[in-house]
């Protein structure tokens, strides 16, 4: 399997805090992986660190078969590269209706200019369409966003995601304040997408991550505790006084 | 494309075509042209009129769409008027000093003739020579180019520097309103080249025109307004209209969210404030051939802000409010501070509305901000009946993606 | 009887010339007695002389009475009194020998010396060293005063002889220096001046350089072939040069009847209309003369044919200017002096430089103050509570205009700073109280809209204010006590009121840290600030801290209005003035913190000053190339200097 995304060695710190201490991950195409570890652990900056929002202070963040380095480029490029990140809060655009919000997220050249004279071709159409029946919302597609439930407003942030069409997604508490169909649903999704390209699931709830069924990784006060299956790292006497035991 | 984009886009229509009964009803009223029920001088009030709203329409789109709230539109609309200026005021010079030079018996050399128009021009602020920045002053067509170069390059070199450190919400406003602080003060000195503080004047004069009555070229210029006006809306509602307007919009009320989706934020807000720096430079190069004059005191950062407040006043985010909010603004601030409003008596005090007109304004305005967000817009809605989603959960609830929210953050 | 007494005194008066001529004053004005009847500027010196050095001790009145026209000539026998007038038109004659009255005479047969206004100034430069040791201190510190004003070669002698025995310790050292001073302009011994010269290298007073410039001032001289060896040169200039255009040196030729002058363009032109003939000039026709070519052409047609002077081409430039050199000669003859001279006045401007700085470091210091006070109460409502108060500016001017009221009721200016100073705190804090509760409170979460409906109470108020006082400015008048200035040097000084805005400021930094780390309210403040859901649920009232906090910056605007009214113009514009540098100033520092604050506060104001020296002609363009500077430095640290990191600075 090859790597998509190698991270080696990367540390970063706040006023003196560290938030993440040499941490090392890596992840395969095709691939889903969960994070788990306590509050403070690292996970969100870890996010950060990845998409381009947080600028570590040493460490290397390899990407793609090419081996560029994500640290050089911004985040609208690392989006651009084929990473999509999905917020803890859902974060879409409450002004605009489902549709455009899709249209927007569409993969498509993103540079102003072409923008402007952006004209939607059958094809955006038609995935649009698609993407708003994956996520099921085809009912919802004409109305605004804003006007969307909590657990409609992920999905369409899942779809907005979809439509990037990433090669890796990093999902920060997508079960958070949701039903438990709802919860299924989005297990769904998520397993459907992770056949195509790697997800990265950061999650609280075991519950949840039992049935993702994957590889899981451990964070603990900025590096990897553990890493392995839920089953290994639950048996894992480091992982149970830190975070389990508690 | 473009029936499908008026058809999804009715209020153009609309809009287009009140503006056009407006400027055809002006017109049957005016001296020039028509019945003579409106004076000279109300039709330049009417077409400088039409240029605010052009800005105003170019302030909607950096602020209400874009969520740039730039002070500093109003540099860029001077910087306009300076560019047309330079070419009314050389023009018009040389014409009287050809004329006088040539009641000489020797013709003058062409030396001679940029020499006397130098000091002409110039003398008031003891210099004679031309600067730099007047060697296109005898090009019409390079003097239009940098109506919207000019503002343009401005803006593309401050938005690049301020974009690209990632300077946002209130730092942004301050900082447009330092840029236009710098360059108002700049144009005080008299060795600006653009005559200090004296401005530029006479500019209502067309040279080689002396002939026609102002009337005419009032109407004239009333005509050109309006047309800049309505392709000045057309082309913003053609912005706004798509999917970059979708950018934009998304941009105002999330901009990290924009930029996750892989959109260079910083080239979409450099586009729209480039672009808005040009209409604005448009507007103030109509706008001040009818007021006849321009001095640097026109670009001092209250004047944007000001600007501000008309938009706000008619509804940001929807273009005909930022009309309606400058047209009004402007309109009954002319009535109230041109003596024409009555007195009111109170028996102690006598209210003059010259004194208090600003009073009122201020209060006005803060009224309408806390009580009428959306502004004068706002009861378009009212009358469609169109409710405003309510789904923005407690205050600083879980709906991150709201604009309230969002600007809580700033 | 009377007769009788007449006979006497005209016996008295032919048998006086006799006794007073013995007197040794007499003769000496007997002497000189044509010159001083001359009564000429040009001629009268020696009598002077002779009279200030003969060391008599009656030379001093006799010069201050003839300073003072009070010196009569008889006519019958040419002597001269002291005369004094006696009522109907008699005048008692008092000898100046013996100080004794030797009667009167009518006025008819005396004639009064009236000395003109260059002969009283001569006799004054003579009465200085008699001044210079008067009995009287003030009269020598007088004299001392009189010759530094109009410094004399003639001084340098009397006063070198009333140096040593001076009483006085501070009198001595000013006499001794001005001994030094005169001995560089006026001494005839070259190495003593040079001995003077160098003597003060280290010193930064005016006077040192009032004296040392005029040795360096130079003449610019054209010579023909190369310049004079034997002249004390500064510098050989080429034409053509920076120091020297070419046209400027040959218009030096042409003054000095060197060279042809050269016709000017508007020469040629009134030339050529002058001989206009048939349409034509030098055979040129009229509608042709609209280049310099062709307006050459008829002019060198008219020269030919004399009818005009013949113009000078640029080949005649160049040989007139070849033949020539040019130099600037320096007034000052000697060589050794204006070496000398320089380099102590290198020495010297160093010296001045490096106070300079100082003094500008001062002033930046004092600017900084005053935007650090201008700020501070932005910075708590910016910085602190995340609101930005476009009214801030108002609330400074109405602290002023509620110094200038308190003014108006209380007449002393002291009591009157006390007073206003806390009625400007509660003026403005209720001001910002109830801005808060009608306006802000509702907008918090929307800063935009808060920087607007703010502004809509700015021009609100300045209308106001405008509207109760006026559109004049309004006088608040510092007490006595704050007026002039802490001078250091002749170099470095500053005023009192400066001093007294610094002193606040620190009081101000003070109290603010008092405030937010020892107060209830600060920790309340700083929990809100932090964590507003948290601090609530702990118990904290939100609103009221809020409301609180913002009084307490509206406050302080208040009372930094009443300092900068101290110095600057109360007019309702006053806010506006300071509004776009404070909020520079809490950008620039970084939000959310004092330090921040202050270091803003200190970087505008430096930066301001030092622009102001490299370009001190034109505070508008020092103003706007700080704001540019500031735009470019927010690029490199948009946070401001003092940034928060990390999770808390909220990104």
């Amino acid at each position: 399997m090859t790597t998509l995304l190698e991270v080696s060695g990367v540390s970063v710190s706040f006023d003196g805090f560290k938030a993440i201490n040499n941490l090392s991950f890596q992840i395969g195409n095709a691939e889903m992986r969960a994070i788990i570890g306590p509050n403070g652990a690292g996970k969100t900056t870890f996010m950060d660190i990845i998409t381009g929002k947080t600028r570590p202070d040493q460490g290397r963040v390899i990407w793609g078969e090419k081996s560029v380095s994500l640290l050089k480029m911004s985040e609208a490029q690392i989006a651009r590269a084929g990473v999509g990140r999905k917020f803890q809060r859902p974060t879409v655009f409450e002004d605009q209706t489902v549709f455009d919000n899709l249209l927007m997220a569409l993969k498509n050249d993103r540079s102003p200019w072409r923008v402007l004279m952006f004209k939607p071709k059958f094809r955006d159409l038609g995935k649009a369409e698609e993407l708003a029946s994956e996520i099921g919302l085809s009912d919802e597609i004409h109305r605004k966003a804003g006007e969307l439930s909590h657990g409609q407003k992920q999905w369409l942030e899942i779809g907005m995601l979809l439509a990037q069409e990433p090669r890796l997604l990093l999902v920060d508490e997508p079960a958070a304040g949701m039903t438990l169909a709802e919860r299924e649903h989005t297990t769904d999704i998520l397993v459907e997408a992770a056949k195509t390209r790697a997800v990265v699931v950061v999650e609280h709830d075991m519950e949840f991550v039992r049935r993702l069924n994957c590889k899981v990784t451990v964070l603990h006060e900025g590096s990897v505790l553990a890493e392995g299956s839920l089953d290994h790292v639950t048996a894992n006497q480091d992982v149970i006084d830190v975070y389990l035991g508690r | 494309m473009k029936n499908t984009f008026l058809m999804r886009n009715p209020s153009v229509l609309i809009f287009l075509g009140v503006l056009a009964l407006f400027t055809l009803s002006v017109t049957l009223l005016s001296e020039a042209t028509g019945a003579a029920l409106i004076s000279t001088s109300f039709v330049k009030t009417l077409g400088k009129t039409l240029c605010l709203c052009l800005i105003a329409i170019a302030m909607d789109l950096v602020w209400g769409y874009c969520g740039i709230l730039s002070l500093g539109h109003f540099a860029f609309f001077g910087l306009g008027g300076y560019m047309v200026g330079m070419w009314l005021m050389y023009e018009r010079t040389r014409g009287i000093v050809e004329t006088s030079l040539a009641q000489a018996q020797i013709p003058p050399t062409p030396q001679e003739v940029v020499d006397a128009i130098g000091t002409q021009i110039f003398g008031v602020v003891g210099s004679s020579d031309f600067p730099l920045v007047w060697a296109f002053a005898d090009s019409l067509p390079i003097q239009l180019a940098l109506v919207v170069l000019v503002p343009g390059l401005l803006a593309l070199v401050f938005g690049w520097l301020a974009f690209r450190s990632r300077v946002t919400g209130v730092y942004l406003s301050i900082l447009t309103q330092a840029m236009t602080l710098a360059l108002s003060l700049y144009l005080f000195q008299n060795d600006s080249g653009l005559r200090g503080n004296n401005g530029l004047s006479g500019l209502q004069n067309l040279p080689g025109l002396d002939e026609v009555p102002q009337s005419v070229v009032s109407i004239w210029f009333f005509w050109v307004s309006a047309l800049a006006l309505g392709l000045g809306y057309v082309l913003a509602a053609w912005v706004v209209s798509g999917k970059f307007g979708s950018v934009i919009r998304g941009i105002r009320d999330d901009e990290q969210r924009v930029r996750f989706l892989g959109y260079s934020v910083e080239g979409y807000k450099l586009f729209i404030f480039v672009l808005t720096a040009m209409i604005a430079g448009v507007a103030g190069a109509l706008y001040y051939p009818q007021a006849g004059i321009i001095n640097p005191a026109e670009i001092a950062p209250i004047a944007s802000i000001y600007l501000a407040v008309w938009v706000a006043i008619g509804g940001r985010g929807r273009l005909y409010g930022a009309v309606i909010g400058a047209a009004l603004v402007s309109l009954v601030s002319t009535w109230f501070t041109g003596g024409q409003a009555p007195d009111v008596p109170l028996g102690f005090y006598t209210i003059k509305w010259v004194d208090w007109w600003q009073v009122l304004l201020g209060g006005s305005f803060v009224l309408v901000t806390l009580f009428a967000p959306k502004g004068i817009g706002g009861l378009f809605d009212l009358a469609q009946g169109i409710v405003a989603p309510r789904r923005h959960g407690q205050a600083l609830g879980p709906g991150q993606g709201a604009l309230q929210e969002k600007e809580a953050q700033e | 009887m009377r007769h009788f007494l007449s006979f006497l005194l005209a016996l008295a008066l032919l048998a006086l010339p006799m006794g007073a001529a013995a007197g040794p004053v007499q003769d000496i004005l007997q002497s000189h007695r044509a010159l001083i009847e001359k009564s000429s500027r040009k001629t009268i010196q020696p009598a002077i002389d002779a009279l200030a050095n003969s060391g008599l001790p009656q030379a001093q009145t006799l010069l201050e009475t003839w300073q003072a026209k009070d010196m009569w000539q008889r006519k019958s026998d040419g002597l001269f009194f002291l005369g004094r007038s006696a009522g109907n038109g008699a005048y008692d004659l008092i000898d100046f020998d013996t100080g004794d009255s030797v009667g009167q005479a009518d006025k008819g047969d005396l004639d009064q010396l009236k000395p003109n206004s260059g002969i009283r100034a001569l006799i004054g430069t003579a009465l200085v060293q008699f001044q210079l040791s008067d009995p009287d201190p003030a009269r020598r510190w007088d004299a001392v005063v009189a010759i530094e004003r109009a410094p004399a070669a003639d001084h340098l002698a009397p006063l070198r002889k009333a140096v040593t025995n001076e009483p006085d310790a501070a009198l001595q050292a000013k006499k001794r220096r001005l001994e030094r001073l005169l001995t560089i302009a006026f001494d005839p011994e070259l190495s003593s001046r040079i001995v003077a010269i160098n003597g003060f290298r280290t010193d930064l007073g005016v006077d040192v350089r009032a004296t040392l410039n005029p040795l360096l001032s130079t003449q610019r001289r054209v010579f023909a072939g190369e310049p004079d060896k034997a002249l004390n040169i500064a510098a050989v200039l080429k034409p053509g040069s920076e120091a020297l255009s070419r046209d400027a040196a040959y218009d030096m030729l042409v003054s000095a009847g060197l060279a042809m002058p050269r016709v000017s363009p508007a020469e040629i032109r009134n030339t050529l209309a002058a001989h206009v003939a048939d349409g034509a000039v030098g055979g040129v026709p009229l509608a042709q003369l609209n280049t310099d070519a062709a307006r050459t052409r008829a002019y060198a047609a008219l020269a030919d044919a004399g009818k005009a002077p013949p113009s000078v081409t640029d080949a005649d430039v160049d040989a007139a200017l070849a033949s020539h050199s040019f130099a600037d000669v320096y007034d000052e003859p000697a060589k050794a002096v204006t070496d000398a001279a320089q380099e102590a006045l290198r020495a010297i401007q160093l010296r001045v430089g490096l106070n300079q700085a100082l003094d500008l470091g001062l002033d930046a210091l004092s600017l900084a103050s005053i935007y650090f006070l201008a700020a501070i109460g932005l910075a708590i409502t910016f910085g602190v509570m995340g609101v930005i108060n476009m009214a801030h500016g108002e609330f400074i001017m109405m602290g002023a205009y509620t110094g200038y009221v308190v003014q108006q009721i209380i007449p002393d200016y002291t009591l009157s700073i006390i007073v206003a100073i806390p009625m400007a705190f509660a003026v403005t804090f209720v001001a910002g109280v109830a801005m808060e509760r009608l306006v802000i409170r509702w907008l918090y979460n929307r800063p935009l809209e808060t920087l607007l409906a703010t502004f809509g109470i700015s021009i609100a108020l300045q209308q106001i204010a405008k509207n109760i006082f006026g559109t004049q400015a309004r006088p608040l008048t510092s007490p006595a006590w704050l007026d002039g200035a802490w001078v250091l040097n002749d170099v470095v000084g500053i005023s009192y009121i400066r001093i007294a805005i610094f002193v606040l400021a620190l009081i101000f930094l003070g109290v603010f840290l008092f405030i937010m780390k020892r107060t209830r309210l600060g920790l309340e403040t700083r929990a809100v600030t932090q964590n507003p859901r948290m601090a609530s649920s702990m118990g904290i009232n939100k609103d009221r801290v809020n409301m609180l906090t913002f009084g307490l910056g509206s406050g302080i605007a208040g009372i930094a209005g009443v300092a900068i009214g101290l110095f600057a113009k109360v007019t309702s514009e006053l806010g506006s003035d300071y509004i776009v540098q404070s909020f520079m100033t809490v950008v620039v520092g970084g939000v959310g913190n004092i330090w921040g604050t202050l270091a803003g506060a200190a970087m505008i104001g430096f930066l301001q000053k030092g622009i102001e020296w490299l370009n001190p002609s034109n505070t508008l363009a020092a103003q706007t190339y700080m704001i540019i500077f500031i735009i470019i430095f927010i690029q490199f640290r948009p946070r401001g200097i003092i940034a928060l990191k990390g999770r808390a600075a909220g990104d």
